[in-house]
């Protein structure tokens, strides 16, 4: 299971990363997100990974670790809100620059 | 317990909330109320500061669970020293706005209380998820305010800024996360210990979250490879907000402060001083590029944000030769820019309602019809922020330099010197062509304000405050530099908890 879940988070990273360096506001929010997945996984797994382990002790034989999921929770919530800014802030962009690049002009041929 | 601790996270909060609610109440009243709620964090700055200078470090746990379990803030003489810096900053910031600056867009003052709670719990918390979300409130509130009253280049200087932070909390809580996989704690002093007691295959994690924490710190501070953003989206915010952000980047360095003198600090065993390698060169860089780059300035605005980046590069110098006397000398060169700076940028806008459609840029325009009043105003900040004597810049530079051991000294004296050189022939050119190269008649619609030229007088009198009270001010600097190094009282601080 670790393997399987260290590729999707190399994966998901990658796309982020590629998708962040194309430098168009769409295709960068979308990288964005893609990270911001990635990161919350990350931060998911490092209450180590477990199955059938419920978060309350004695519920079951062994025990999972509530504060990962805490702390992804508040990180969801709050990469929601960034990304939503974000979104308004690229379409705030293309209408200010006309166009949907981070720089706000085409880059020179 | 001491519950003042937590008032000047709470007071922001309230106040920031009844703002909200208030949007339709008519402008007198939310610049009532929010004048009111900033100033209160004066005094109440104060009150802590001085109780902070009994030495005593002051630990608040919130819902009452004892520290490690707990979320915990804690107060000593560094922390309290931050929030008077904000607290005196923001006063002035939100009287400047008050005088007009807050019409151009809806809920300013909502948004300056939030930008306050974010910077204030930064100072306070004890907990590194703590500070995650501090710096995510005052991020998020950064934004809104650096797009106030929106124009295209903000939005264009905005998005970079908010791209660039927005990777910089994945970072963070990659960090994190690393930090609480092996420490199992995330509690700064708690972690502090188990750092102490990692493991040899368990450290070259730690050093690379503890590096990682630096990347995402030094974003926020603007050091060399990541202030690029910095320039532009300064020059492009409006004066009081601008102002408010000279202790932005202060919120990053106190960040690298604390992590790295608490976590990796003596204490630290195998992974004592990490980093420190990467910040000297890093310091010496930035200080040098900020002043090249101040010198290339065409705006005024932008010529600033290079001096916000000149004094991070000092005050980083001064953190990475690490010990009492360097960092004092950085903690007084700390209040002295961020002051400065704050005043510098209010100044900028205050020149540039005189010269029309010119602005701030370096180029011959009309004549400024209060030259004589900003001129004089220019000459004596330009000195204090260049560090000529008789003002606070000289004597945190030549304490700085006093401190450098012989081996640094090398580097670190030629560099400083040849930036303040630089600043200085930036400055000067700046202020000939601003007042001198000018032509013979004033613009039309010249606008004078004396509430807000004495506003930008408030905080640069700052400057010979600070070298009238040097002495106190030093006294305290170097007894919050002894504590910072003395991590006993910290680690003290946790160990009723665990076994």
């Amino acid at each position: 299971m670790e393997a399987l879940y260290a590729i999707t988070l190399g994966l998901l990273t990658a796309c982020g990363v590629y998708l962040l360096l194309r430098a168009r506001t769409f295709a960068v929010v979308l990288g964005l997100t893609l990270i911001s997945y990635a990161v919350n996984l990350f931060l998911f797994a490092m209450g180590r990974l477990k199955s059938g382990a419920a978060a309350v002790i004695g519920q079951s034989s062994e025990y999972a670790d509530p504060l990962p999921q805490a702390l992804v929770l508040t990180a969801i919530v709050i990469g929601f809100a960034m990304t939503a800014f974000v979104v308004v802030l690229a379409l705030r962009s293309l209408a200010e620059q006309g166009n949907d690049h981070v720089d706000g002009e085409e880059p020179r041929p | 317990m001491n519950h003042a601790l937590i008032l000047p996270i709470l007071l922001p909060l309230l106040s920031g909330a009844l703002l909200l609610f208030a949007a339709r109440l008519n402008l007198v009243h939310q610049r009532l109320l929010s004048c009111l709620a900033t100033w209160a964090s004066l005094p109440l700055a104060g009150y802590l500061l001085w109780q902070a200078d009994s030495g005593q470090l002051y630990s608040y746990a919130l819902g009452d669970w004892p520290a490690p379990f707990g979320i915990a803030l804690l107060l000593d003489r560094l922390a309290a020293l931050m929030l008077l810096v904000t607290a005196l900053l923001a006063s002035v910031a939100v009287f400047y706005a008050c005088r007009g600056d807050d019409q151009r867009g809806a809920n300013f003052h909502a948004l300056f209380q939030f930008q306050l709670l974010g910077i204030n719990g930064a100072f306070l918390t004890a907990d590194l998820f703590n500070l995650f979300v501090f710096f995510e409130i005052l991020l998020i509130a950064s934004y809104a305010l650096l797009l106030h009253g929106a124009g295209a280049a903000r939005v264009r200087a905005g998005l970079h800024y908010v791209v660039l932070n927005l990777l910089g909390s994945s970072f963070f809580l990659i960090a994190v996360g690393v930090l609480y996989g092996i420490c199992g704690t995330l509690n700064m002093a708690d972690l502090a210990r188990q750092v102490a007691q990692a493991t040899p295959d368990q450290q070259p994690l730690l050093a690379a979250a503890g590096l990682l924490l630096l990347l995402v710190f030094g974003l926020k501070a603007a050091v060399l490879p990541l202030y690029f953003w910095l320039p532009r989206a300064y020059a492009a915010a409006s004066a009081p907000v601008a102002a408010l952000f000279a202790v932005m980047t202060k919120v990053g360095f106190y960040a690298i402060l604390r992590v790295y003198t608490l976590l990796f600090g003596s204490a630290a065993g195998a992974l004592e001083g990490l980093g420190h390698a990467w910040l000297w060169p890093m310091a010496l860089l930035t200080l040098l590029l900020a002043a090249v780059g101040a010198l290339a300035a065409r705006s005024l605005g932008v010529l600033l944000g290079y001096l916000v980046l000149v004094s991070v590069g000092t005050l980083l110098a001064g953190l990475a030769m690490g010990h009492v006397e360097a960092l004092s000398a950085s903690l007084y060169y700390l209040l002295h820019s961020t002051w400065l700076a704050g005043g510098l940028f209010l100044l900028a806008d205050l020149i540039a309602r005189q010269r029309g459609d010119k602005a701030g840029e370096l180029q011959q325009g009309p004549a400024i019809l209060q030259g004589r009043l900003l001129g004089g105003l220019f000459f004596l900040a330009a000195i204090a922020v260049a560090g000529l004597p008789p003002f606070s810049g000289f004597l945190g530079k030549l304490l700085l330099l006093q401190a450098t051991p012989a081996a640094q000294a090398l580097w670190l004296w030629p560099l400083l010197l040849l930036a303040s050189l630089l600043v200085l022939v930036a400055l000067s050119r700046a202020g000939s062509t601003l007042f001198w190269r000018t032509a013979r008649d004033v613009h039309g619609r010249a606008e004078v304000d004396g509430g807000r030229t004495l506003a930008c007088v408030l905080l640069l009198s700052c400057s010979p405050v600070l070298v009238l009270l040097a002495g106190p001010v030093l006294a305290y600097c170097e007894a919050t530099a002894r504590q910072l190094l003395d991590l006993a009282p910290y680690l003290a601080l946790v160990s009723g908890g665990r076994t």
